[in-house]
């Protein structure tokens, strides 16, 4: 199966500029990106793409194996830029995604012109002196909370569709789908995104980055923002007044023109 | 906050909803409600929230409203829920439902609650409120946790079991038949449907003694454990009778004894070929019971069906089985197969003998190359699934390589 299928690619905007690809986190798919993309299609070739195993991607491509590590994540996104043949790509990522994308950047640097990382962090767990925000038990307490909304899953999966009169323009399909995966694989990428350490390929990153910081953020806190700043060679770092770690849905305003200024320095 | 206590404030709870309802007070349905009910706003900040949430959780009105976001009253855990689902959920559809979190009462213990919120927006479709409404869910829980270690220890059973059938079949099929000096031997063999469950058919190549081997190629009737355990008594059993006997006929005889006598009323089709090698050719030897006839490839596009078919293997006290002397030139292959082929269907019509002859003679080059095409051709037909066990074999004599061997006369 080519990569555009099982990834469920979308590519829309203007096809002969440079491309912007944006890559969801942990927890849902790329309609995260629903309210920041369609800002870009008038200057840039927009890709949007769900990873294995989360949206309408391919989920019999879900192989363990290859997903046990966020490489596995990071050689998709190469896949997609091969088949659509781009280059000079602007990455956008979101959370887990700040650090596939970066590994997806790390692997074929030629391809890429900027990165994006939203909510970025490198090591979910406490190290030392190191702060992450979590401890390992915090983390098995999330696999627990995966299991008991495993029920929830189960029965969505029957056609349970919510209407929404109020935002026509979300579809029915995509409020009965929206953040609903398999809890099987659900758990495995909550394991390999909140027990991965990525801290010592930060210095690695060839390309200028922007460090796009919530300033109330429990699972990417400020003080994790600022190190992934202080580590990545040419990287901005910009605090939103968004709160939480989802600014593309709660604040997409602010976030999309962060990214612009960025863009245009 | 010991659970009487907590029965006692719920009963309490109760007894004012219902005066409230009667008097129709909305403050008491409010306060009163059986259920938490807290307002925030869109960030998350509580700005409101029901005295029956605090009596659950034992938090003072004082320190959560304009102080406390409603994800900090989470588990860790739950707060990471919170944000990567929940939240986004809530900004995308604007309501999210039955969500399974746990609250953090005051003295550090665990309510577990079913969640459901919706967001509210003014006028101007800017989002105003998350209205949030809890249950109490510690009884469900309990149970939901029964029902998922129910369903771990199935699933790990039933990996367990599949991984089982896996190794049986491993033990059941050999992986490639064994190097026979001046034989190329090859076969495949590829179970029905996803291929976890052990199939009936089988082959197997051996050695009985200097230039004198065993092949064979069956198929005992039905699918599963007691399929396996009877394939696994006819391997062995023609294994032990064939050093014993001088001719495949005599080796079905005495497998047809065991199976009779065994508690099962199962049989099995099954080809055996004994192969000798007198001076510098292999002379064959092959007796049928109740299997298809093998195909013979020869020169010239010619593909003949060989040996006489005999009685099936376990039903008969006094059986039928005949030898048939099979001539082995040196550019002839034999193929063996398994029903699995010749039966296979698309809609109403069936594989078939003359479509096998045709692939295989389209496909005669080495053994291997017709049991693999044979199989591929007979997978296409099914659409790629097969409904039957699949087996296939082929041999063809090396007779050059045999004579390039020779001390030079």
């Amino acid at each position: 199966m080519d990569a555009l299928t099982r990834n469920n690619v979308r590519v829309f905007g203007q096809m002969d500029q440079q491309p912007i690809l944006f890559a969801h986190g942990f927890g849902c798919d790329q309609n995260m990106w629903r309210f920041v993309a369609p800002e870009f299609e008038d200057d840039y070739r927009v890709v949007l793409f769900d990873h294995v195993g989360a949206g309408g991607s391919d989920l019999t491509a879900y192989d363990p194996a290859k997903y046990s590590s966020l490489e596995g994540y990071a050689a998709d996104v190469n896949e997609i830029c091969r088949e659509l043949d781009l280059h000079e790509v602007v990455l956008v990522g979101h959370s887990v995604a700040s650090m596939i994308g970066m590994l997806a950047v790390l692997a074929e640097p030629e391809r890429y012109a900027r990165l994006v990382m939203v909510g970025p962090s490198p090591r979910y767990i406490d190290d030392g002196s190191y702060t992450g925000g979590f401890s390992d038990a915090d983390i098995t307490e999330l696999l627990d909370s995966l299991d008991s909304n495993y029920l929830g899953w189960s029965s969505t999966m029957a056609p349970v569709i919510m209407g929404n009169p109020d935002r026509p323009e979300l579809g029915e399909e995509l409020t009965a789908s929206f953040c609903r995966t398999d809890p099987d694989i659900a758990r495995r990428f909550a394991e390999v995104t909140f027990r991965s350490d990525n801290r010592a390929d930060l210095a690695r990153v060839p390309v200028p980055t922007l460090v796009l910081q919530c300033s109330h953020d429990v699972i990417a806190p400020v003080e994790v923002g600022a190190y992934v700043h202080e580590q990545v060679p040419d990287s901005t770092l910009v605090v939103l007044d968004a709160v939480g770690h989802c600014p593309n849905l709660s604040a997409p305003a602010e976030t999309t023109a962060a990214i612009v200024d960025f863009l245009r320095t | 906050m010991s659970s009487g206590e907590l029965v006692t404030e719920r009963d309490r709870a109760q007894e004012a909803f219902t005066k409230a309802l009667l008097d129709d007070d909305p403050e008491t349905l409010y306060e009163r409600a059986p259920c938490g009910y807290l307002s925030t706003t869109p960030d998350g900040t509580i700005v409101k929230v029901n005295e029956t949430f605090l009596t659950w959780t034992g938090h003072a009105r004082k320190d959560l409203v304009g102080h406390r976001t409603f994800a900090s009253l989470l588990t860790a855990g739950g707060r990471i829920y919170h944000d990567t689902h929940y939240a986004p959920m809530l900004h995308m559809q604007e309501h999210v439902r039955e969500i399974a979190l746990d609250v953090v009462t005051a003295d550090g213990q665990r309510l577990p609650v079913l969640v459901n919120a919706a967001l509210g927006r003014d006028d101007d479709g800017e989002p105003v409120v998350v209205r949030v409404v809890l249950f109490d869910a510690t009884e469900r829980r309990g149970y939901e946790r029964e029902l998922l270690r129910a369903k771990q220890l199935a699933e790990a059973s039933e990996l367990k079991a599949r991984a089982l059938a896996r190794a049986l079949q491993q033990t059941l099929i050999p992986p490639h038949p064994p190097e026979i000096p001046g034989l190329d031997v090859a076969a495949v063999y590829r179970p029905a449907g996803s291929g976890e469950e052990v199939g009936g058919d089988f082959y197997d190549v051996f050695q009985v003694g200097t230039d004198d081997w065993v092949v064979a190629v069956g198929d005992v009737c039905g699918k599963g454990v007691e399929a396996a355990i009877l394939t696994a008594l006819v391997r062995h059993t023609l294994r032990a009778v064939a050093m014993q006997v001088s001719g495949p006929a005599e080796a079905l005889h005495a497998l047809n004894e065991v199976l009779l006598h065994h508690q099962t009323d199962r049989f099995c089709t099954i080809a055996v070929l004994r192969l000798r090698l007198v001076g510098e050719r292999w002379r064959l030897t092959m007796s049928l019971g109740g299997h298809p006839q093998p195909i013979m490839l020869g020169p010239g596009g010619l593909a003949t069906a060989v040996g006489s078919p005999g009685s099936l293997v376990g039903i008969l006290p006094d059986p039928t089985f005949e030898e048939t002397q099979v001539p082995l030139d040196h550019d002839a292959t034999l193929v063996l197969y398994t029903d699995g082929v010749t039966e296979a269907r698309r809609g109403d019509e069936l594989y078939g003998d003359e479509r096998l002859r045709a692939t295989a003679l389209r496909h005669d080059g080495s053994p291997a190359t017709v049991s693999e095409e044979v199989l591929r051709d007979v997978l296409d037909f099914q659409g790629g699934s097969a409904r039957d066990d699949i087996a296939v074999l082929a041999l063809r004599t090396l007779t050059r390589v045999r004579e390039a061997d020779a001390p030079p006369s």
